[in-house]
């Protein structure tokens, strides 16, 4: 029995618009099962990779299989196999609740009768079963969001494609959609998700993957990540005319990275209490000194720079 | 490392080429819009009926009055009815694909949806020019019937009513898909409709004959759909003339072969960038 091929695998994916490149020789390989997390900050190019693998928009030059198939084959059958969540609400708003999920059912051949139990099980994953025929302007972002999520579920897919799904979210309808992609996962589902919330890619995440100007620039389970690009403690020394010289002579050997940005310093390193005792003991002036555990943030903000992106 | 070439793909057809169209997934976006309408449509039906019948009443009975003398040995009101029998298949299909589907496309985002499942954006085009000649059958297959309750057919051939019906919803629902898939903003639809759609209301031969246009303007109207669809149905319901049905037949399906093809490769590149 063959191994299941890669759920996406990209060798020198690019696409342009025009003159602008949002993807720029990407090679990424996504093994079946799992949740896959693609990181980035807003114009890495997340979404354009996307609806590559989606099938909606065709690659410029190189290799993408989903699932074993070529996006420039028959997209048809391979869209069959997939389910997408895409960032923008995209429901029909002619439609009631329920309607949304059998449309979809019946643009994917899936017969009358087991698309309506579908509809009626997904409705309840999604909790909306007491919204089934309420009218789609009549719900919450969070509602549409989990209808959004049960619309790509209706026929079955392999994989399911989530164009950062709690963008927009509070804090409780954000902790319901992932409590119900967790449970996808448990289903055996492969999940990939884009997003640019640190919280989101450890939450849900079992690998991931760092964008930046249309690359993959760093790969691995968030431990890895946080291992190879951060440190476990991260110092933070607040304060206006603070002298990173100075401050690096008098830690060293314990730290292994020092970063200034803004009116902070960031100390990476294993141990913070002998580093904070140290800065004491120096007597350096500062608004503050922070010990706290290191994050992906950090690996986020040290891999795609501290500037502001638009 | 290797590197890839990219391969031309059916992504970047060409508007003139024969569009790639799954005849399944077109049915399935004509039937979304069908379950809709079977919900609403006493409230969508009855202006669009009513009109071509308004004019009939206003100018073929009111105007016909003082037109005295018969037209082609006809009532005034018997000869114009034909040509609106074909107008109300041209409105039909030509609101449906500009008004309706430009909503659709860029404010309910329905297509960017629909295009994530197996259907592809000409099966959703074709779906939609498929239901645009749904509606110029209801509106312009219904307008015969009262003629025919009127007294107004003249020809057993006016049976073959439904076929010129379709021929006409096709070509104008195809034309008009070309133009939601090249316009950047909805209020120049009122280009298409001013410059284009009400002058062949006027002139293509539903109130006159167009011999009476000054010379130099008859090969225009000649060469509008419109005229030929309006000459095929007084053919049909009128005068029973065979062969000129047949020609004017076969000037709408070369229309209708012209633009289909672009209308559902425009509507791709719309979508899909």
């Amino acid at each position: 029995m063959n191994a299941p091929p890669p759920a996406v695998r990209a060798q020198q994916l690019v696409k342009r618009y025009g003159r602008q490149t949002a993807v720029d020789h990407l090679d990424l390989t996504v093994q079946p099962g799992g949740c896959f997390g693609i990181l980035g900050p807003n114009g890495a190019g997340k979404t354009t990779l996307m609806k590559m693998v989606t099938c909606v928009s065709p690659p410029t030059e190189g290799l993408l299989e989903v699932l074993g198939s070529d996006v420039r084959g028959d997209r048809r059958a391979l869209k069959r196999r997939l389910g997408v969540v895409p960032q923008g609400e995209t429901l029909d708003a002619d439609l009631t609740v329920r309607e949304n999920l059998t449309s979809f059912a019946a643009y994917h051949d899936v017969p009358r009768r087991l698309a309506g139990e579908r509809a009626d099980g997904l409705l309840e994953f999604a909790q909306l079963s007491d919204r089934a025929g309420a009218r789609v302007e009549e719900l919450s972002g969070g509602m549409k969001r989990r209808l959004l999520i049960a619309r790509a579920l209706v026929n079955d897919p392999q994989l399911v494609v989530l164009d950062e799904p709690t963008t927009g979210l509070d804090p409780q309808a954000r902790q319901l959609v992932w409590e119900r992609l967790r449970s996808l996962r448990r289903q055996g589902k492969t999940l990939l998700v884009t997003t640019h919330y640190m919280e989101e890619a450890q939450r849900l995440c079992d690998r991931l993957a760092v964008m930046h100007h249309g690359r993959v620039i760093a790969e691995g389970s968030p431990a890895e990540l946080l291992a190879a690009h951060a440190a476990p403690r991260v110092v933070e020394i607040h304060g206006s005319e603070l002298d990173a010289a100075a401050i690096g002579s008098v830690v060293d050997g314990l730290a292994r990275d020092i970063e200034a940005v803004g009116d902070r310093i960031l100390i990476y390193t294993d141990d913070g209490e002998a580093i904070t005792g140290r800065i004491a003991a120096a007597g350096i002036p500062n608004h503050g000194v922070l010990l706290r555990e290191g994050s992906l943030e950090d690996v986020f903000l040290r891999l795609t720079g501290h500037a502001l992106i638009d | 490392m290797t590197t890839w070439a990219a391969p031309r793909t059916r992504h970047v057809l060409g508007p003139w080429q024969w569009p790639d169209v799954s005849g399944r997934g077109a049915r399935r976006m004509w039937q979304r819009n069908a379950v809709l309408f079977r919900r609403g449509w006493r409230l969508f039906v009855v202006p669009n009926f009513f009109e071509p019948v308004l004019y009939l009443l206003s100018i073929g009975l009111g105007l016909g009055l003082y037109v005295g003398e018969q037209i082609m040995g006809v009532e005034y009101v018997v000869f114009i009815a034909p040509g609106l029998a074909a107008a109300s298949a041209m409105n039909g299909a030509a609101f449906e694909v500009t008004y309706n589907v430009y909503v659709k496309m860029q404010y309910v985002k329905l297509y960017d949806a629909v295009i994530t499942t197996p259907l592809e954006p000409e099966d959703a085009a074709a779906g939609e020019i498929a239901w645009a000649v749904t509606r110029s059958l209801m509106y312009g297959v219904s307008f015969v019937l009262v003629m025919a309750l009127l007294g107004y057919v003249r020809s057993p051939l006016a049976l073959l009513a439904p076929v010129a019906v379709g021929l006409i919803g096709l070509g104008f629902a195809a034309l008009g898909l070309v133009v939601t898939a090249t316009i950047p903003r909805m209020e120049l639809y009122t280009y298409f409709f001013t410059l284009f759609i009400t002058p062949m209301f006027l002139f293509s031969g539903i109130f006159f004959p167009i011999e009476r246009l000054p010379e130099a303007a008859q090969p225009v109207a000649w060469f509008t759909p419109l005229h030929h669809g309006v000459e095929l149905m007084r053919a049909l319901c009128l005068t029973g003339d065979a062969a000129a049905a047949a020609g004017h037949t076969a000037w709408l399906v070369g229309f209708c072969l012209l633009v289909y093809p672009p209308a559902i490769n425009l509507f791709r590149r719309r979508l899909v960038v």
